[in-house]
């Protein structure tokens, strides 16, 4: 289901919250809510939007790739793919549940759209590297998209895989960093300060990008002017918030993984719903 | 490759990782493949490989974890790929990598250690692959394979080639490596090879130690003591009916290894054996559960039994306990 409107996605995005509250409260079970919330405009963006994907033949060769290296971020990744069309909202309901499918971290499986298994952070990058020089080795025209979280960039092999994506021209290769400035200890500042991050990819050799991660204008906007052909990989630092859309959870890191109460639920229900 | 005496010969003044090379480059003129590796092109016998076919080798640089995530990115495209560097460096400094990609995802990438054991000499355990293997036999759906001599990498880098698994190839042997095999024979991956019948003891080696371990079976003979040999390349899965079989009414099992005595070789035979019952007494030779002062390769195979001498002295001491 593709969208072209700003209006179109926007709405989707609140109807993706509001599944997600949904899904998470139902799993009855503790949820990464804040990573998750933070990134539902960049993937909604490109899910419903960007990525070129063929549901009826879902290993098509030229498929665009994404992986999920923020592992933990899954209920914003599953609730978006079902909303793309990769699963009924059926399986939603299996969230989190006992050898079900869509567990806390993803479990690769390209018939329900999920490229790669995750969870270990800072893997992501590499392997769409090494995914994405077969891309050129075999003249095809996909495109990779990488999600990692701010905190993640604190693993070095983020950094090995960034320099390799220079060296090896990966201009179809696109790092998007959800930098919603905040880890599981706490601010990205009082753990381990990225400094200028921006700065850091542009030095590693990359075209980068900062913006509003959760203004799908002006996502829109930087995605119109991509040049995919110039021979440098992209890297997009989406500035956003832990929690974005839910009062009580935004920038508070109780809620980075926690169960939410039906108390909570409701209170997130009528916000969402109010708007 | 066409497997003679010749040729075997050849492979063994070149070497482990020249055969290695050669292996290669042979291969890529029948199928398609990577080879990644992280800086060690040259190490891995692979210069000329690299000027043949640079859009088929990818460096990393020093930078391991990323070679790994390469290789798999690669794999998981249905490309075969290889990837090498010194056996701790491929295994142990990018585990979790392995653990993810090869392991939990099962993306066939072919792992090359390099000059596992105590090929790198004085350079020490910083760089001897002392327990690459055992951490490699720990990973789920990986198998492990250790060739005896050249002519069995040829062979297993021939069978890698097509095999839809993980693997991890552990070489020993720096160069001049000891022959082992001059002719074509059937090797396949998870089968264990009788080298040598015997009704006394049963010597189940790999890797270099097959050598060794046929030189000391045959002194042994000669004092009336029989002792039949197995080259178990494969640890993983380890081919445990040839095992039980081989061992059944034997009075001793000495397993040899240029490894670890914990979690190799010994360790899995321990295991098929102490499940089986009714099993003879075990007796592990290898580096001992430690970290040891540097030395040259054969001096430190010396020092932990690994030669013919040794292993026939360790042997004539059980059978006369």
């Amino acid at each position: 289901m593709k969208m072209k409107s700003i209006q179109e996605l926007k709405d989707a995005a609140e109807t993706a919250r509001i599944k997600m509250v949904k899904t998470g409260f139902a799993s009855n079970y503790a949820v990464h809510f804040g990573g998750a919330l933070s990134s539902v405009e960049l993937l909604i963006f490109l899910y419903l939007k960007e990525m070129n994907y063929d549901l009826t033949c879902r290993e098509w060769a030229e498929r665009d790739r994404f992986f999920l290296s923020k592992g933990h971020g899954v209920l914003s990744y599953y609730t978006v793919l079902q909303m793309a069309g990769f699963f009924d909202e059926d399986k939603l309901s299996t969230f989190q549940q006992n050898e079900g499918e869509l567990s806390s971290h993803p479990v690769r499986n390209l018939e329900l759209g999920i490229e790669s298994s995750n969870g270990s952070l800072g893997q992501g990058l590499s392997l769409a590297v090494g995914n994405q020089i077969i891309a050129v080795k075999k003249d095809r025209s996909y495109r990779n998209f990488v999600l990692l979280g701010d905190g993640e960039c604190d693993e070095g092999s983020v950094w090995e895989a960034a320099m390799c994506a220079s060296h090896y021209h990966l201009d179809h290769l696109m790092a998007i960093v959800d930098r919603n400035g905040l880890q599981s200890d706490g601010t990205n500042d009082s753990v381990m300060s990225l400094g200028d991050l921006e700065g850091k990819w542009k030095s590693f050799g990359w075209e980068t990008w900062k913006l509003d991660g959760n203004d799908l204008a002006q996502i829109d906007a930087v995605f119109a002017g991509i040049d995919w052909n110039n021979g440098k990989p992209k890297a997009i630092i989406a500035n956003t918030v832990k929690g974005k859309g839910i009062s009580f959870m935004e920038n508070n890191n109780d809620w980075h993984h926690r169960q939410m109460t039906e108390k909570e639920f409701q209170q997130a229900m009528e916000e969402l719903r109010g708007r | 490759m066409e497997i003679n005496r010749r040729n075997a010969r050849t492979w063994s003044l070149l070497g482990a990782r020249g055969t290695l090379g050669q292996a290669l480059q042979a291969l890529a003129e029948e199928k398609d493949f990577y080879v990644v590796t992280a800086d060690l092109a040259i190490s891995s016998g692979l210069k000329k490989f690299r000027e043949t076919y640079p859009d088929r080798l990818i460096n990393a640089g020093i930078a391991e974890q990323s070679m790994i995530g390469i290789a798999a990115g690669i794999a998981m495209e249905g490309e075969t790929a290889f990837a090498t560097s010194f056996a701790p460096f491929v295994t142990e400094r990018c585990l979790d990598q392995i653990r993810m990609n090869l392991g939990y995802m099962r993306l066939p990438v072919k792992l090359i250690g390099l000059s596992a054991g105590f090929e790198q000499g004085l350079s020490g355990c910083s760089h001897y692959g002392m327990e690459d293997a055992a951490v490699m036999r720990l990973m789920h759906n990986i198998t492990v394979v250790t060739p005896a001599d050249c002519t069995e990498i040829v062979k297993t880098i021939e069978a890698a080639a097509d095999y839809r698994e993980p693997m991890y190839i552990r070489l020993t042997g720096g160069r001049n490596v000891p022959i082992v095999y001059t002719e074509d024979y059937p090797f396949a991956i998870g089968k264990g090879i009788v080298m040598k019948e015997g009704t006394d003891v049963l010597v189940v080696a790999n890797g270099v130690p097959v050598s060794e371990s046929l030189k000391a079976a045959k002194a042994l003979d000669l004092e009336g003591i029989s002792a039949a040999v197995i080259n178990m390349h494969t640890i993983r899965p380890i081919d445990d009916e040839l095992l039980i079989s081989m061992a059944k009414g034997k009075k001793l099992i000495v397993t040899v290894e240029e490894h670890s005595i914990c979690g190799g070789l010994g360790t899995a035979v321990a295991e098929a054996a102490a499940e089986a019952g009714n099993m003879p007494r075990l007796v592990r030779l290898g580096m001992p559960d430690a970290f040891m002062k540097a030395g040259k390769h054969e001096f430190m195979n010396e020092r932990c039994g690994l030669t013919a001498e040794s292993i026939a002295a360790a042997v004539r001491k059980e059978m006369c306990a």
